[in-house]
This record gives structure tokens, C-alpha cells and sequence, in this order.
């Protein structure tokens, strides 16, 4: 059996945190009661919703402290999921990346997960408290697709009315993806407001969660957000990080040195960065798109370049013009196509546990194409970022040293895009 | 509880209340069709005697507002107006002497860029009276709130169907002005009917304050005004005059602001 998938904190009890206070307490429980990490997160939420935020934090935390809803949690991991989902040693990618002087490689296979990503870690755990709370409609938003399918996965499951909103631009980039979520059962509503993707679809599943808050759960799919889903969602996720720290203890021994993973909201970071944050020996990457380079605007690495705001109820950091105005972001991943990232995630930063960088669009296809060829697995575009970083910055650990990264998701969704992106016509 | 503050908004109540009327509070965004033809909306709104006029700052993503608003927000983006052009736009319109009182409506990331001291300060210099920010809650306005009282201008916050007791203290504790008392579940938008349990929720929220309470959200027809005005103090119509306007050529917009407002006040047909 995995280790039960909700970590123990009480994030209810009030914390004083100061600005002053630069290094991030791993022994602090976060978010502080009002949903802080440090000055990051909150809920810049329509009052309409304030009520139903409430009535989701008491769920939530009701809910953790029950031993059913933990062991349908982990019997659904186990036996639906396919959790663990294995600790893989990358020698050939390692050797050809590192040019026989680079570090070990080992990559956690979130793409065997049922559905192809880590999303339906969250979705599965969200859907399951819906359930519990006798909301039976459910609504979610979607980028690539891949928290949409696991959402409408979830709800197939547990027999659930599931609607998905996804930006018009996404609908047509990440079709395969839609196709999925109908034969799943879903309604998907294409959004064709502001930049039509990833935030604009959660400006309106926000709206219709404003509009039917009494029957409805809103499934958010990343650690971004008002509180409390930058915590829950995390929680959910923390599964890949207990499992990765046990497996490398067993497989190597001791802990690794470097742990990387892509940053959209943020979700597969945070899952497998949750449970290593105490342990201070451990660098911790992030890695954002950098699309066509950090230049312009055609990018979305919202924590190298971007400046703090308020976006989608959290106080983070996002990308913005002179006026506040959130930017449209690029990405060749939808997945990562998002002007805003989790609030913890901005804290790690500020108080300097972890550190970010950026890959570019033509970079991720590097290392996109170098992990099908080396290893005969196809990423998913947004794990490709963090695979491209293992690839093209990490030879000066040497090779007495260890990398974990994340493969948060399997890249058949992609082919379309990496097929044009070659110049390939299908 | 707090009482209403010496603004221009609180004696606009006041009189109002003393002559025994509603205050009809129409809701316009800024730049919308353009800069140009908003100002001469807002002020056509003021000449068919709108009682207070809520100018909305566009934002690239408004998470409160329905279709109707949202499309006008993102016109005005698309021509350029940005959130100064709002504060300037009603400095031109009080340098013609228009003098009803004038509620900026804008999300909460613009002002935060803009600075949050900076905002009141310029805007108050301009002629604004109140601030409305739907993205905000009492809870986490306290800066804002401070600069407000500063500058003797109103924080109006938002209270829901749905709020619970807490949260309607909290609102009617920390607000000035009026309480904006959002009538439905759901975004901004006309509706056909207002909801049929309205004067029970409102004389919930009478009970925690002694504020002025003005109704928002649905509001579309002189009927719904004379059905506010039995049991409110104010009624907000944002959508519903968009879509007025939308029938109709940028040119004749003026026009057919100033002939929505006459309708609802039931000086005219539509
Ligand atoms: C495979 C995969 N990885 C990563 C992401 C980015 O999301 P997050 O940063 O929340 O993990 C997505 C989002 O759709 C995804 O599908």
C-alpha cells in the first residue's frame, strides 16, 4: 500500500510570519489559518463565494482527519491509480545527457499514473470529497486537457455530473484530450473570452461557481487559487514526493541531491517538493516555460519575470503589464501556458528554498526528442521542461550525484503539436 | 456599527431618504465604446438624473462580471484605457461641474499595481467619492480601508444572499457609505424577475447596520426599481443598460443612456 496520500498539519492554527522572516520554516505548518504562506495566498474571492470557501475548508478538514476517507483514498491509489507509480533510473538518457561526467537520473513515472499525469492524484481526492460533502455536480477548469480527463475520470468513477470550461485556443491545440473528456462523459464548455486558455477557463468555471454554489464543487487542478485549494490540492499531490523520498532511500540510500520539476500552477512541483522541504541538503528546481524566449511576453515564467499581484484569489507572483494587467502568456505547453503560479511556490522563492529557472519552447523539444530516443518514453511537453533542465544544467553535479525529476505526465496528448512544431504534417 | 461617513455619498442618501426616494445608481465602464463617447455617456446618465453613477476600471479578468460587462471591459482594454484614464475621466467630468457622486468600480490587482495610497489620494483629488472592489474582501481591505478614511472617502463592500452572519458584521462594520447588496447568486447580468426572497434577505442585512442599502445585480426594468425601492435605499444597474446601449450606434450611445434612465424612473417608455 502507498503511504496514506493526506499529510498531518493543522492548518488552522494561526502562525505570525513576518515579512522579516526570509527562510522558509519547514517546520512551520502552512498556510496559516487565513491561508498564508509567509505573504502569499489569501482568498480574493466575490463574497458570493465566501461562504462556500468556508464550508470547503471545514470539509477538507474534517475529511483528512478521517480514516474512511484516507483508506478510500489509498485503496483508490492502489487499485484504480496504480500507485506507486515506479522510481525510474534514466542511465542511457544520464550517460548522453551528462556526456558520462553528469549525475545519476532518476525519473518519477507520474506519466503510468492512470489517465497519463499526476492530475489525477488531485482530481481523484477532490472528487471523493464532493462526494462526501453531497455536492454531485462538478465543475473544473483545464489547460492541456489532463486535469480535465482526470476530472472527468474521477467523476465517471464515482458517478458524478462533470463539466469541464477550456479556453477556445486550448480546445484546438489539446483536441484529443477534449475528445477523451465526452467519452468520459463530460460537458465541455469552450471559453472564448480574454486569451481564450487556461486563465480565462478558470475566470468562468469561477463565475459558475459563483452562480450554483449550493449544488456544485468546483475540482481546481493546480496549487494556485484561493485558499484553501493552494493547500489541498498540495496535499493531494504530496503523494508523489513521500513515494520518491522512500523509493530513493531503498533504491540508492540517503536522499538526492537535486530534485526538479515543470511549474505551470505549480501542482506536480509542489507534490514532489512537499515532503523534501525539510530536508535542507536537498536543492529544490523549479523549471517554467520560457517559450520564445524571456525577452518579450511570449513566455511564462511567472516566477523568474514576473512581479507580485493579485490573480484568480491569490496574492502570488504573476505576470503583468505596467497597469496590472494580467499579460497572455506562450507556451508550446498548454499546460504550462499560465500567467500565475502557487502561492507557496512563491514563498519557496522569496524565502530562497527553492530556485527557478526557464526552458524554452525549442529547448523542451530537445529534450522531448532526447528522452523518446535515450530511453523509449515520450514525455508529456510541460515534463519536458523539467527534463530539458536535467539535461542542459545539472553535469556540474558530477557523477557521484543524484537528480530526481518529475514526469508529470506522458506526451501522447502532444503529438499533434510536437508533429507541427517538426514540421511534420500527420 | 458605523454610521454613514460626511461624503458626498452618505448625504446624497440622506436627502434622498428625507424626500422619501430611491437612489437609481447606473453602472458604466470606462472606455467603453471608447474614452471619448464613455464620458459623454456618464455624463448623460448624470443630465437623465442618475442619482450616483458607478464607473467601472476595466480589468483583463473580471471573475465577478457576466458576459455583458465582461465584453465591455475588454473593448475598453482593447482601445487602451487603462485605470488612470478612468481617474482622469472623472477629473473632466467634475471640471465640467457635475457633481453626483462618483464610485469607481475596479478588481483589486490595477489598484495594487497602481499603488494603493497613490489610488485614493489621485482619485479623491479627482473627484471620487467611493471605491468598490469586488475582488476584495473586508477581511483583507484594511490598507485600502485606512487610505479611505484618510482621504473621507467610502470603501462600499459587497454582501451576498449567501453571507453568513459573521461576514454581514463584518461588512457593515468596516464599510462606509452603503452596503452593495448583490441580489443573486451569480455574476452581473439582466435577469427577467428579481429573486422572490429579496425583501427577506434584505431585512436580514438591515439588521446589522444602519447604512444606506442599495441592491445590484439583475436589475433591468422600472418595476425592479419600484420593487428596490420598497425595501432599499439605492438600485444599481450595470447590464442591463449595457445591453440598452449595445442596440444602438456608438453615436446615438449618449442618447440612449440618457432615454434607459428615463425608462427606469418611469418618465418614459422604452
Ligand atoms: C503533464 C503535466 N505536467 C504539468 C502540468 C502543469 O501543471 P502543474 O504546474 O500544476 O503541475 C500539466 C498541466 O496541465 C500537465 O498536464
Amino acid at each position: 500500500m502507498p503511504p496514506s496520500c493526506i499529510p498531518e498539519h493543522s492548518a488552522q492554527e494561526q502562525l505570525t510570519l513576518s515579512h522579516e522572516q526570509r527562510v522558509y520554516q519547514a517546520t512551520a505548518e502552512l498556510p496559516n489559518a487565513n491561508g498564508y504562506f509567509g505573504r502569499f495566498g489569501g482568498q480574493f474571492a466575490p463574497e458570493t463565494l465566501m461562504p462556500a470557501i468556508s464550508e470547503l475548508i471545514e470539509a477538507y478538514q474534517e475529511a483528512r482527519k478521517d480514516p474512511a476517507f484516507q483508506a478510500e483514498i489509498d485503496r483508490l491509489a492502489t487499485y484504480y491509480v496504480g500507485r506507486p507509480t515506479p522510481l525510474y533510473e534514466a542511465t542511457r538518457f544520464a550517460t548522453e545527457a551528462g556526456g558520462g561526467n553528469g549525475p545519476r537520473i532518476f525519473l518519477k513515472r507520474e506519466d503510468l499514473a492512470h489517465t497519463g499525469a499526476h492530475k489525477i492524484n488531485n482530481a481523484l481526492g477532490q472528487a471523493l470529497l464532493a462526494k462526501r460533502m453531497g455536492k454531485n455536480r462538478i465543475i473544473a477548469e483545464t489547460g492541456a486537457g489532463q486535469h480535465g480527463v482526470a476530472t472527468a475520470t474521477a467523476c465517471a468513477l464515482l458517478g458524478l455530473k462533470c463539466i469541464v470550461y477550456m479556453g477556445e485556443v486550448d480546445i484546438h491545440r489539446q483536441s484529443l484530450n477534449v475528445f477523451r473528456m465526452r467519452l468520459l462523459g463530460a460537458e465541455v464548455v469552450s471559453v472564448t473570452s480574454g486569451s481564450k486558455t487556461l486563465k480565462d477557463a478558470i475566470n468562468e468555471a469561477i463565475r459558475d461557481w459563483v452562480t450554483n454554489v449550493d449544488d456544485t464543487f468546483y475540482i481546481f487542478g493546480t496549487v494556485a487559487g484561493m485558499h484553501p485549494y493552494p493547500m489541498i490540492v498540495r496535499d493531494f499531490q504530496s503523494v508523489i514526493g513521500r513515494e520518491a523520498k522512500a523509493q530513493f532511500a531503498e533504491q540508492v540510500g540517503g536522499l538526492p541531491d537535486m530534485i526538479v520539476a515543470c511549474v505551470g500552477g505549480g501542482s506536480n512541483a509542489m507534490g514532489l517538493f512537499y515532503d523534501f522541504i525539510p530536508e535542507k541538503d536537498v536543492e529544490i528546481v523549479g523549471v517554467e516555460a520560457g517559450g520564445h524566449g524571456l525577452e518579450g511576453t511570449k513566455h511564462a515564467a511567472t516566477l523568474v519575470k514576473g512581479d507580485e499581484g493579485v490573480l484568480h484569489g491569490s496574492w502570488s507572483y504573476i505576470l503583468q503589464d505596467d497597469n496590472g494587467q494580467i499579460i497572455e502568456t506562450h507556451s508550446i505547453s498548454a499546460g504550462l501556458d499560465y500567467p500565475g503560479v502557487g502561492p507557496e511556490l512563491s514563498w519557496m522563492k522569496d524565502s530562497g528554498r527553492a530556485t527557478f529557472a526557464a526552458i524554452t519552447d525549442e529547448e523542451a523539444l530537445e529534450g522531448f526528442k532526447l528522452l523518446c530516443r535515450t530511453e523509449g518514453i515520450i514525455p508529456a511537453l510541460e515534463s519536458s521542461h523539467a527534463i530539458a533542465y536535467a539535461a542542459k544544467h545539472t553535469r556540474h553535479l558530477g557523477p557521484d550525484a543524484s537528480v530526481v525529476v518529475n514526469l508529470s505526465g506522458r506526451g501522447d496528448k502532444d503529438m499533434h503539436t510536437v508533429a507541427e512544431a517538426l514540421g511534420v504534417e500527420l | 456599527m458605523s454610521t454613514t461617513t460626511q461624503s458626498r455619498i452618505g448625504e446624497t442618501f440622506a436627502r434622498l431618504k428625507s424626500e422619501g426616494r430611491t437612489a437609481l445608481m447606473p453602472y458604466h465602464t470606462a472606455g467603453f465604446p471608447t474614452l471619448a463617447m464613455s464620458k459623454e455617456i456618464i455624463r448623460a446618465l448624470g443630465d437623465a438624473g442618475a442619482e450616483m453613477v458607478e464607473i467601472g476600471v476595466p480589468f483583463s479578468d473580471p471573475i465577478a462580471d457576466g458576459p455583458s460587462v465582461q465584453a465591455t471591459s475588454q473593448i475598453a482594454l482593447d482601445n487602451g484605457t487603462r485605470l488612470p484614464d478612468c481617474i482622469q475621466l472623472v477629473r473632466e467630468l467634475r471640471a465640467e461641474g457635475i457633481t453626483a457622486p462618483f464610485l469607481l468600480m475596479g478588481y483589486y490587482n490595477p489598484i495594487l499595481k497602481y499603488g494603493i495610497e497613490r489610488y485614493v489620494a489621485d482619485s479623491a483629488e479627482a473627484g471620487v467619492d467611493g471605491f468598490i472592489v469586488p475582488d476584495l474582501s473586508a477581511e483583507e481591505a484594511d490598507t485600502l480601508r485606512q487610505e479611505c478614511i484618510k482621504h473621507g472617502r467610502d470603501l462600499i463592500f459587497m454582501v451576498a444572499p449567501t453571507s453568513t452572519e459573521r461576514r454581514l458584521s463584518i461588512a457593515a462594520e468596516r464599510g462606509s457609505g452603503f452596503l452593495y447588496c448583490v441580489s443573486v447568486k451569480g455574476v452581473t447580468g439582466a435577469r427577467e424577475k428579481m429573486s422572490d426572497s429579496l425583501g427577506e434577505y434584505i431585512e436580514r442585512v438591515r439588521s446589522y447596520t444602519d447604512l444606506p442599502l442599495a441592491i445590484g445585480f439583475g436589475i433591468s426594468k422600472p418595476e425592479h426599481v419600484n420593487q428596490v425601492g420598497e425595501i432599499a435605499d439605492g438600485a444599481i444597474v450595470g447590464a442591463a443598460l449595457i445591453n440598452a446601449l449595445n442596440a444602438v450606434p456608438d453615436e446615438e450611445k449618449p442618447a440612449a443612456a440618457q432615454a434607459f434612465i428615463r425608462y427606469l424612473k418611469g418618465e418614459a417608455l422604452m
